[in-house]
């Protein structure tokens, strides 16, 4: 199987699925179907041929594995594919998260049904893209790429301020990349080449590694998203369409942390080291203050959107805590989130689809009529408050221990974000499900479908799962943590600043 | 000296030479046969195009002609297949244009045949008084076609407009010529580079650079030259407009290189900081005075005004990755260009051209490929990868960082993203917004144009490395 590119099939699949979309024609309700198990096949078909790369995947192998390499554009610019320890789950992330999708919106996507299954096929060849690229430009090809098919999810299928949203999102993002894109050309003509792990043997001068870091901290801190630049994503959460939102929150948002894991870390470590303060500081003011914005919200997926916010500071704390504990944590923060919070996603659209409102004001009482429903949101929202069990606890504790090492202060404030996000989490799941059911809408609501059962199962079964046994994922990640720590102490103390290095 | 007894070697010189001798017995069968001769004329017009092409490419030898005055090297070649191809396209979507708006004429195809000439003897000039006589010939030709449609006002308020500045622009390049002759002495571009590089470079050739710089400057349509595009673009009948926007602007930036490289070089410093000027007020410009527009055609001016700042900061970048930037910049957007125009001429409805953005609204759903392919070009317009059009501005920009203009750089990536904006808007409208009643259906050859160019734009990305060797190869002739 060494010879078969996994990869490059595992990224082209999905648009093989949307070529295949094109020749359905018509808009009646057999093409639909026809639409929807086209999609739901590839999806499936690419997570199962997905996992393949999980069961091959040598754990003791802290370099990239299952590399593909071709010419492209001449020089040293080429197609070049790989997996390592870090990027590897995040590639199960995606296509795991794929057919829950498309089931999602199977009945929620009223219009233009083929297209949308397009967009959102494309899309996650982009995003598996974004995973597997060990090439810089190809990465960054794959990152921008998929701006176009989320613009079009956004703007096309969204809710009333769609078109605000979409533009906000589009345009926020494409200003934090192209200054990277100024960044990556630099490190072009530096290095001479923009194969990735050639880049991450390479010793940028310090002077540079600083401009560098800047440049590429302006394109993730977007994508992550990080205080204060974080305004576009509740807007894009909020009119985006449920599967929309999963994708968002699941995938998206992991490619900043990605990014910083793979490119601002190990390229740049003297900068990092000199910016980590920096970095505390936002992610500090991140979790508390976004947390207390989600405390006074009166839209659910708003709620959602600013929690995410602030589970993405424990994630950035983390990575440049930069301890073993720290950057698995933040990892594992990363994949958790990932479920849990697509899954408090699908949750909204479960009763969104019914209601066709999120307004937390418009809901109560909830458990009388949806037990089943109560007890999935339960999971998800004890999931997102952190408690031990869930797999919220393992990537939030794991972090908070590697930042205490570094600094107490960072740890005791950001401590103090898991009450608050105890807090609005509560505060959400008394009123939705419990008080009384008083509202006459809600007097006839019905509990969770057959279909909706299906795709919030795994969810549920993951999260309990890697929450009582995370070290499935921590063989993976291990052996690629610490050879990216051993070579950033490396080349800190070459430096002569190890000083700043905590152990 | 050259013998004027003996002819010249014609070789390098044989695809002008068929256009124009083509061109004339064009003109002699439309002036015999008369207004019934014109769909055949037009045919051969095309024609004579793919065959002045194929020429070009496999029979026409490298070569310096006519006493030096002439060059065909990899560069003019590559330059000049970008102009043969834009032409050939603007002949062909004219075709129902023309015929509809009933200003169908036998002199229309000659009069593009005769600039395409005017272009190829542009980028092929290797001296100052070729210059002007291959620009004059095209610009004089284009005069009359942005005013083709006489009856029209608008149109012919365009080719006055146009005619006056670009005379004035003229002017001011001969001048700028003529301080160059006078201080280094020579028209030849060869002899005015080694006379440069043979002493400190005196204040008159500074000058005269400068009043050429700003003559071409015009014809690429950079700010602070830019003033006629708007207006020539929305008066032009729209087939002339999507000609205006593609082929001429390669000839002239050609142009721009050859002069600058090819004779200026060691002058380089000098005109560096003046070319680097235009290119940031092109691009700023362009970005921001294109979010108002409501029209279609002023809107593409003012993308083309800002698409020519991307391409002329390869330029300013002055090395040869900056050339090559240059040309594969100008081959893409020409792509774009003819892709956007096929979507506008394909705007009739009841009989009527409409040029309104708003007309538009809900293109997806009425015509869902035109639709899909006209957005795939504006987000290639915008430099999204993993379209064709950021590999174009992935190419200027990598020149001007290894040229340390880090400045210049972060600009242009800035006023790319407000740049964004407005091809947002486009693609919102066709997307998001309510129809607004389907057009009359695309007509062949425009659906030819349209199919090629979203081909293009969407495959480049697979075929990147062949083309980009392919300017590379073209960028080595300066270096």
């Amino acid at each position: 199987m060494t010879d078969w590119p996994i990869l490059s099939t595992v990224t082209f699949l999905p648009t093989v699925g949307a070529l295949l979309i094109l020749l359905v024609r018509g808009d009646d309700a057999a093409s639909r179907r026809n639409v929807y198990w086209i999609a739901l096949w590839t999806t499936i078909v690419t997570f199962l041929v997905s996992l393949l790369i999980w069961i091959d995947f040598d754990n003791a192998n802290a370099g990239f594995q299952f590399v593909e390499r071709t010419e492209w554009l001449g020089g040293r610019i080429g197609y070049s594919m790989g997996v390592d320890g870090i990027s590897m789950l995040f590639v199960i992330l995606t296509t795991f998260l794929m057919p829950i999708c498309v089931v999602a919106s199977k009945y929620s996507v009223k219009k233009r049904f083929a297209e949308y299954m397009i967009a959102f096929l494309i899309l996650e060849t982009l995003m598996i893209g974004v995973f597997c690229a060990t090439d810089l430009l190809l990465f960054y090809v794959f990152f921008e790429g998929g701006l176009i098919p989320m613009f079009l999810i956004i703007g096309i299928w969204g809710g009333a301020r769609r078109v605000y949203a979409a533009f906000k999102f589009f345009l926020y993002t494409l200003l934090g990349s192209v200054l990277m894109l100024l960044a990556i050309m630099a490190m072009y003509i530096q290095a001479g080449t923009t194969d990735i792990p050639t880049l991450l043997q390479f010793q940028f001068p310090a002077s540079m590694q600083t401009w560098l870091w800047i440049a590429f901290f302006a394109s993730f801190a977007v994508k992550m998203p990080m205080w204060p630049v974080h305004t576009w994503l509740p807007d894009a959460h909020v009119e985006a369409p449920t599967a929309g939102s999963v994708i968002l929150a699941g995938v998206l948002l992991k490619m900043g942390g990605y990014g910083f894991l793979r490119f601002s870390l190990p390229m740049f470590p003297i900068a990092s080291a000199d910016f980590a303060p920096f970095i505390y500081t936002l992610s500090v003011i991140a979790i508390i203050y976004t947390s207390l914005v989600a405390l006074m919200q009166q839209d659910m997926k708003k709620l959602i959107a600013y929690s995410s916010v602030a589970h993405m500071g424990y994630v950035t704390m983390g990575i440049f805590a930069m301890n073993p504990q720290g950057v698995e944590g933040a990892i594992f923060q990363m994949l958790s989130h990932g479920i849990v919070s697509g899954a408090l996603f699908l949750c909204v659209g479960v009763i969104y689809d019914r209601m066709h409102t999120r307004e937390i004001a418009a809901y109560g009482g909830l458990v009388n009529r949806m037990p089943f429903y109560a007890f999935a949101f339960l999971v998800f929202t004890m999931a997102n408050v952190g408690l031990p069990g869930t797999s919220g606890f393992v990537g939030e504790f794991l972090t908070l221990i590697g930042i205490f090492r570094v600094n107490t202060w960072v740890a005791a404030f950001a401590t103090t974000g898991v009450i608050l996000s105890a807090s609005y989490a509560l505060w959400l799941y008394r009123k939705v499900i419990f008080g009384v059911l008083d509202k006459a809408a809600l007097k006839s609501i019905f509990d969770l479908s057959r279909r909706e059962v299906a795709i919030l199962v795994p969810l549920i079964v993951l999260t309990i799962f890697f929450g009582v046994y995370p070290i499935p994922v921590f063989n993976v990640t291990g052996q690629a943590v610490d050879n990216l720590i051993t070579n950033y102490q490396a080349a800190l103390s070459a430096a002569g600043k190890l000083a700043l290095a905590a152990q | 000296m050259m013998d004027l007894a003996t002819l010249p070697s014609l070789t390098p010189f044989l695809p002008e030479l068929i256009l124009a001798v083509g061109a004339l017995v064009l003109l002699m069968i439309g002036a015999f046969g008369g207004e019934r001769a014109t769909p055949l004329v037009t045919t051969l017009a095309v024609l004579l195009i793919a065959v002045a092409g194929l020429v070009l490419l496999f029979k026409a030898e490298d070569g310096v002609t006519f006493g030096g005055a002439f060059v065909l090297d990899p560069f003019a070649r590559f330059m000049k297949v970008l102009a043969l191809i834009g032409s050939g396209f603007a002949i062909v979507m004219s075709v129902n244009y023309v015929k509809r708006e009933k200003i169908a004429r036998f002199e229309y195809p000659v009069l593009i045949l005769l600039a395409t000439l005017g272009m190829l003897m542009m980028i092929s000039a290797n001296d100052l008084i070729a210059v002007y006589l291959g620009l004059e010939l095209q610009s004089l030709a284009l005069y009359v076609v942005a005013a083709s449609n006489r009856d029209s006002v608008k149109s012919t308020e365009a080719g006055m407009k146009y005619f006056v500045l670009g005379a004035l622009s003229s002017g001011m390049l001969l001048y700028g010529m003529s301080l160059i002759y006078g201080f280094t002495g020579h028209t030849q571009f060869q002899g005015i580079a080694t006379t440069l590089s043979n002493g400190p470079i005196a204040i008159g050739v500074v000058f005269g650079l400068v009043f050429v710089i700003a003559g071409v400057a015009f014809k690429v349509s950079a700010v602070p030259f830019h003033m006629w595009t708007p207006d020539v673009y929305e008066g032009a009948p729209t087939p002339v407009t999507a000609f205006f926007a593609a082929a001429p602007k390669a000839a002239a930036m050609a142009l721009f290189v050859r002069v600058l490289f090819g004779s200026l070089g060691p002058a380089a410093a000098d005109w560096q900081q003046v070319v680097t000027f235009i290119a940031v007020a092109s691009m700023i410009l362009g970005a921001f005075a294109a979010i108002g527009q409501r029209n279609i055609k002023r809107l593409m001016a003012y993308s083309s005004i800002g698409h020519m700042g991307f391409a002329l900061v390869g330029l300013a970048a002055g090395n040869e990755a900056g050339v090559q930037g240059v040309v594969l910049y100008m081959a893409i957007y020409i792509a774009m260009t003819l892709g956007a125009f096929a979507v506008i001429l394909f705007m009739r409805r009841k009989g009527q051209m409409v040029e309104e953005i708003s007309d538009l609204a809900g293109l997806s759903r009425s015509h869902p490929v035109v639709a899909f392919i006209f957005a795939m070009v504006l987000f290639s317009l915008a430099g999204i990868p993993p379209l064709a059009g950021f590999f174009a501005k992935w190419y200027v920009f990598l020149a001007a960082i290894e040229a340390k203009l880090y400045v210049l750089a972060v600009i242009g990536v800035l006023s790319s993203v407000v740049g964004a904006f407005y091809y947002l808007r486009i693609i919102k409208i066709m997307y998001f917004d309510e129809p607004a009643g389907a057009f009359e259906p695309m007509t062949g050859e425009l659906r030819f144009v349209l199919g090629l160019s979203g081909i293009f734009v969407i495959l480049y990305v697979v075929f990147a490395g062949p083309i980009g060797q392919a300017a590379s190869v073209a960028a080595k002739t300066f270096f």
